[in-house]
């Protein structure tokens, strides 16, 4: 094999040696990203699926349910994804571009971004805890009852509203913590300068989930905060 | 059939018949085109087993045979399609003035109460040639109420209705198992079909306790609880009046129209606001977790029986039932 | 051809390296095959085991060899290991990940380290599911119905739940690899038309791993949640709806079906023209009706359910579409036959396989068409019917499929050949035995015998055919330990293979075997068609013991 003529070419050391070229190695990691983000979004859609079903028949418990979000959090958590998904961007030009120093930052400012957001979320998660709006055992829902004396709230279906907004943004924030993992990663080798304008297909596809990532939440925030937010009759 | 080497069940429903006719065909069919394939692969295993200096001949393909045994399939699978399906729509349509059985299925047991109040357990006693439709929910898992002899199944679920139903051919005994696995005694949640000649099923009807009437202790039930407070057959009603309600129309305040079955009575008093009757405001208490299945089962009954004049010539039930009189506010 | 010298010295991806390291931390594709291998026998035989428990107990119509729960728990657990550590991986995760870059001229896969990622998923799953067996298993049938699974089994069914998770996982990975291997690896002039069909298989197969099982993932993710922390999201009790739980469970469950059986068949059309030396008829229909089944498969997947509660206007469309996708099979089923058609046949062990899974799969095929019935399925839906007509396919399918493929590559993958007389001896057990199995359950879930039943006391007359049934799988038992033996003994002491011993057309062919680590020589460059027999002469001799 190594005494094959062709073999003799001048490649970085990122060339795996079962492909022909870098470009077709990049090609198979682009195409390769775009597959696996095509299972995630069968992932999340049979949750999706699960949700669009009971909000149709349990669309008062739903919409109480979701008038009992922290709308302000939910916002501020939106543009956070908005901005983290901006950094993202800038971070893959400043690579394509060769500038690491800038690509360092907006790793970081990424990081900072996500990190953020878990922060946020975690507290929603908290105040629902102590609002004792977790199901299970402890689940009590007799204040939305109470918020809405001219419609007969079930509580178990107002469990269930719950138990998929647990669900989902629970899924959604262990993605997002994967995220940060990766980008924890790639923050620890750029600053190693093992990114280049040759080679930043990791940085690249990491982006592409992150904004996977982004996208799913930018569906959860209307469909799990803002159901029927008009002012009550 | 061969009575030593069975290859069906006894047919003792109207549908046995007609499920084995379909099933008698596609046993043909796949017997022929079973043995058309093995014959063939045969034939050429032998016809064309390599021989000295015989070459095997190229052949790219033919488009007009893989259209033919593309479309010809089909359309038998067509033909199987619909003849199956209008079996089943037949065998999934119960005739409305079928004989309505309760039955409450758990883990491991089949609970039966027949309109004229009997109950059964693990037992149901019909009468050849009447038309019994089976009102059936579960009280924990899904289960299964399957009569191999009637070639019937349907799945019993928890939180809801479904329904069966049959008419017996021949006097017998037949067996009820359990089709959907439920448990650690699955295979013991077993009974029987008793099918009497009507005059047997009379007498025994007359014989044993009967226990009230269904929809007799449905109206007791629905004055302990409360409903008639509200459901009343004057204008006073904060609730819509139930009377003759079953099987109407219902428009509902959101702009839906629903039809009034069974599934929707029982919704109506485990989750009100589900469905919320034009012009009235949506203030049902919910009876979820306050009422047993038996105990829906006989308000449903009861609702059922409100203004339906026939009522009173049906079999087992008293023409003395009356709607409750409201009481004085 | 069976002539060139062979010198063991000769280097190969075998012999390149040794030491337990260069296999645990391999990424060379056909060393992760050969782990596989060894991985998925392990599971065949304990899933194996579990089927002869049951099938003992049904000896008797009493439930007296072992307790109800026990019984609930074997049929569960066969049904989840046979499926989802045996089966799904089966022929991918051994010939396709062995085979893909060798069919198609690359030198591995396009993600050699996420192939090994995928193998440990898969171990790691397994150790997880092995655990969850020995510490009290599950009993909920494969099938994990709600709100039984959720909220009333006193077994493991968490741990059996984030067991087939991480499984699924490594499903869905082997699908991208291969989707990306065979998008962006293959050598040059080696176009889509001129793949082999083996190929255009596991595409389609690969096509509905990545699609298909992450929603089989978030599901069960949604039933350990239930069950764990006391949701309602299936459960009737706290709000839920168990069908829903149905339709996500067989949105996967149905193409998954055909994730087992489109690899078997993709072996099958290699076989057959290799022993009947000639090009398939009608190339671009075979290849076409793969893409067809993962398509259409997906469609279809409320026939499991015509009795559990859904209106008559769904089960409706699902029987239609049921009989639909039944046509992409059949016309694989006339092409295989017309292949044979004025070829010239022999009948070596591979052979026999693919004769034996073209009649079996065409008498499970046409079972199904029974249950695609709406006026059939309610009265064999939930019995031994059902499980005749999956066990012919998936069993009399896949299964003979998968060992057709592991003789007729076992020269290529060990250097090897595997003894001739024994392995069409074992060929003929197993078709036999399995016949013999199987077929007494049709007429017994006709009769009503309902499936999953520990005792059948009140119904004695089920005994006859239950006891034929044992005794036709003692006799398949004996027809797959055969194998194991032989196959192990030749690795020591089978005559050296040579690079080509059936004179089969295809690009694994140029190569020795066992293949160089990296494959090919020199890349391969392809200005011929798939299955150009027209230009291959046959073996001087018929390959022998």
């Amino acid at each position: 094999m190594s005494d094959s003529p062709i073999a003799v070419e001048t490649h970085g050391p990122e060339l795996r040696h079962h492909f022909a070229d870098v470009e077709q190695q990049r090609d198979a990691a682009s195409l390769g990203m775009w597959l696996f983000l095509a299972t995630e979004v069968m992932f999340f859609g049979g949750m999706f699926c699960a949700y669009l079903v009971y909000r149709y028949w349990h669309f008062h418990e739903f919409a109480a349910g979701s008038r009992s979000l922290d709308i302000y959090l939910g916002t501020i958590n939106t543009a956070v994804l908005i901005c983290s998904s901006l950094t993202v961007a800038l971070g893959v030009r400043a690579a394509q571009m060769g500038k690491q120093k800038l690509l360092v930052v907006y790793l970081l400012l990424t990081l900072v971004f996500g990190l953020t957001f878990l922060g946020i979320k975690g507290k929603e998660w908290y105040d629902k805890y102590e609002e004792h709006h977790i199901p299970g055992a402890s689940f009590n829902a007799d204040d939305i009852v109470k918020e809405y004396p001219q419609i007969p709230i079930n509580q178990q279906y107002e469990q269930t509203f719950f138990s998929m907004y647990f669900a989902m943004t629970g899924l959604h924030a262990l993605h997002m913590i994967i995220g940060v993992g990766l980008f924890t990663v790639l923050l620890y080798l750029a600053l190693k300068g093992r990114y280049s304008a040759n080679y930043y297909t990791p940085i690249e596809n990491a982006g592409l989930y992150w904004h996977f990532v982004d996208i799913v939440w930018i569906y959860l925030f209307p469909l799990l905060y803002l159901i029927d937010r008009k002012p009550l009759k | 059939m061969f009575e030593s080497f069975p290859l069906w069940p006894a047919r003792a429903s109207t549908t046995a018949a007609q499920v084995d006719a379909l099933y008698i065909f596609l046993v043909c069919l796949s017997t022929v085109m079973s043995v058309a394939i093995f014959t063939l692969i045969l034939v050429f295993a032998a016809k064309y087993r390599r021989r000295e200096g015989v070459k095997a001949e190229q052949i790219e393909g033919s488009n007009k045979l893989e259209i033919t045994w593309s479309v010809f399939p089909l359309l038998i699978f067509m033909v199987i399609f619909f003849w199956g399906m209008i079996i089943y729509f037949h065998e999934r349509t119960p005739p409305h003035d079928a004989t309505e059985v309760y039955v409450v299925a758990k883990q491991w047991m089949w609970k039966l109460q027949h309109e004229e109040g009997q109950r059964e357990i693990n037992q149901l006693h019909v009468p050849v040639g009447r038309d019994v439709k089976l009102i059936m929910t579960s009280q924990d898992v899904i289960h299964s109420f399957f009569v191999p002899a009637f070639r019937i199944k349907q799945d019993v679920l928890p939180g809801r209705y479904t329904t069966l139903w049959f008419r017996a051919t021949q006097p017998g005994t037949y067996h009820l198992f359990c089709s959907q696995y439920c448990g650690t005694l699955h295979s013991e949640m077993v009974g029987q079909i008793v099918v009497m000649e009507p005059a047997q099923y009379q007498a025994w009807l007359a014989g044993g306790t009967p226990g009230a009437p269904l929809a007799e202790t449905g109206a007791t039930l629905f004055q302990q609880l409360g409903c008639s407070t509200c459901h009343r057959s004057d204008t006073q009603g904060r609730g819509p009046d139930l009377a003759g309600v079953f099987g109407r129309k219902v428009l509902l305040e959101d702009g839906r129209t629903v039809i009034a079955d069974d599934d929707y009575i029982r919704e109506s008093i485990l989750a009100p606001s589900a469905k919320v009757v034009a012009g009235f405001k949506p203030i049902m208490p919910v009876f979820q977790g306050l009422v047993s299945e038996e105990q829906l089962n006989a308000l449903v009954a009861y609702v059922k029986s409100l203004g339906q004049p026939e009522k009173g010539e049906r079999p087992g039930i008293p023409a003395t039932v009356q709607p409750p009189q409201p009481k004085v506010q | 051809m069976a002539t060139a010298a062979i010198t063991q010295e000769r280097q190969n991806y075998l012999n390149q390296s040794y030491g337990i390291k260069s296999w645990l931390l391999t990424t060379d594709h056909k060393r992760i095959a050969l782990l596989y291998l060894a991985s998925i026998t392990f599971f065949f035989f304990i899933g194996g085991f579990f089927a002869l428990l049951i099938r003992l107990e049904l000896l008797t119509p009493a439930g007296d060899l072992v307790l109800a729960d026990t019984y609930n728990k074997l049929f569960s657990m066969h049904g989840q290991v046979m499926i989802f550590f045996f089966l799904i991986p089966s022929i991918p995760a051994v010939l396709g990940n062995f085979l893909v870059p060798l069919m198609i001229g690359a030198k591995d896969l396009a993600f050699p380290r996420i192939n090994l990622l995928s193998w440990y998923l898969y171990i790691i799953a397994g150790l997880m599911y092995i655990h969850c067996m020995l510490t009290g298993g599950v009993d909920t049938g494969w099938t994990f119905y709600t709100p039984f699974s959720t909220a009333f089994s006193n077994t493991k069914v968490v741990e059996a739940g984030l067991a087939i998770f991480v499984a699924g996982f490594s499903s869905i990975l082997t699908g991208l690899n291969f989707v990306v291997t065979i998008h962006r690896m293959r050598a040059p002039g080696m176009t889509w038309t001129r793949l082999p069909l083996f190929i255009w298989a596991h595409y389609a197969t690969s096509i509905i791993q990545l699609l298909g099982t992450p929603v089989l993932a978030v599901t069960l993710v949604l039933v350990v949640l239930e069950r764990a922390f006391h949701l309602g999201i299936f459960d009737p009790s706290r709000g839920g709806d168990p069908l829903l739980f149905q339709h996500l469970f067989w949105f996967y469950s149905h193409p998954a079906v055909y994730i087992m059986i489109l690899p078997a068949m993709g072996v099958v059309t290699e076989i057959v023209p290799c022993f009947s030396r000639k090009r398939v008829f009608g190339y671009s229909f075979v290849a076409m009706s793969s893409i067809a089944i993962a398509v259409l498969g997906f469609l279809v997947w409320a026939h499991h359910m015509f009795v559990a509660g859904i209106s008559l206007y769904s089960a409706m469309v699902f029987s239609m579409l049921s009989y639909l996708v039944a046509v992409p099979s059949a016309i694989k089923v006339f092409n295989w036959t017309a292949t044979m058609y004025k070829g010239s046949i022999t009948f070596s062990t591979p052979m026999l396989y693919a004769f034996g899974f073209i009649g079996l799969f065409t008498m499970g095929g046409l079972t199904g068409l029974f249950l695609a019935c709406l006026g059939i399925d309610p009265h064999v839906h939930d019995t031994y019917f059902v499980i005749a007509h999956f066990h012919y396919i998936m069993v009399g399918g896949a299964v003979m499929g998968y060992l057709g493929g592991m003789h007729f590559w076992w020269p290529k993958i060990s250097g090897r050949l595997y003894p001739e007389g024994w392995g069409r001896l074992a060929a003929l057990i197993v078709f036999v035995g399995f016949n013999l199995t199987f077929f007494p359950q049709f007429i017994l879930g006709y009769l009503g015998m309902p499936r999953r039943y520990w005792d059948y006391s009140h119904s004695p007359e089920f005994q006859v055919l239950n006891v034929l049934s044992t005794a036709g799988a003692s006799v398949l038992g004996v027809g797959y330990v055969l194998p194991m033996v032989y196959f192990l003994w030749s690795m020591r002491y089978g005559k050296l293979a040579p690079d080509n011993p059936w004179n089969a057309a295809g690009l694994e062919w140029q190569t020795t075997s066992p293949p160089p680590t990296f494959n090919f020589e020199e890349t391969p460059v392809v200005n011929f068609e798939a299955y150009d027999y027209e230009h291959i002469p046959e073996p001087e001799v018929a390959v022998e013991r």
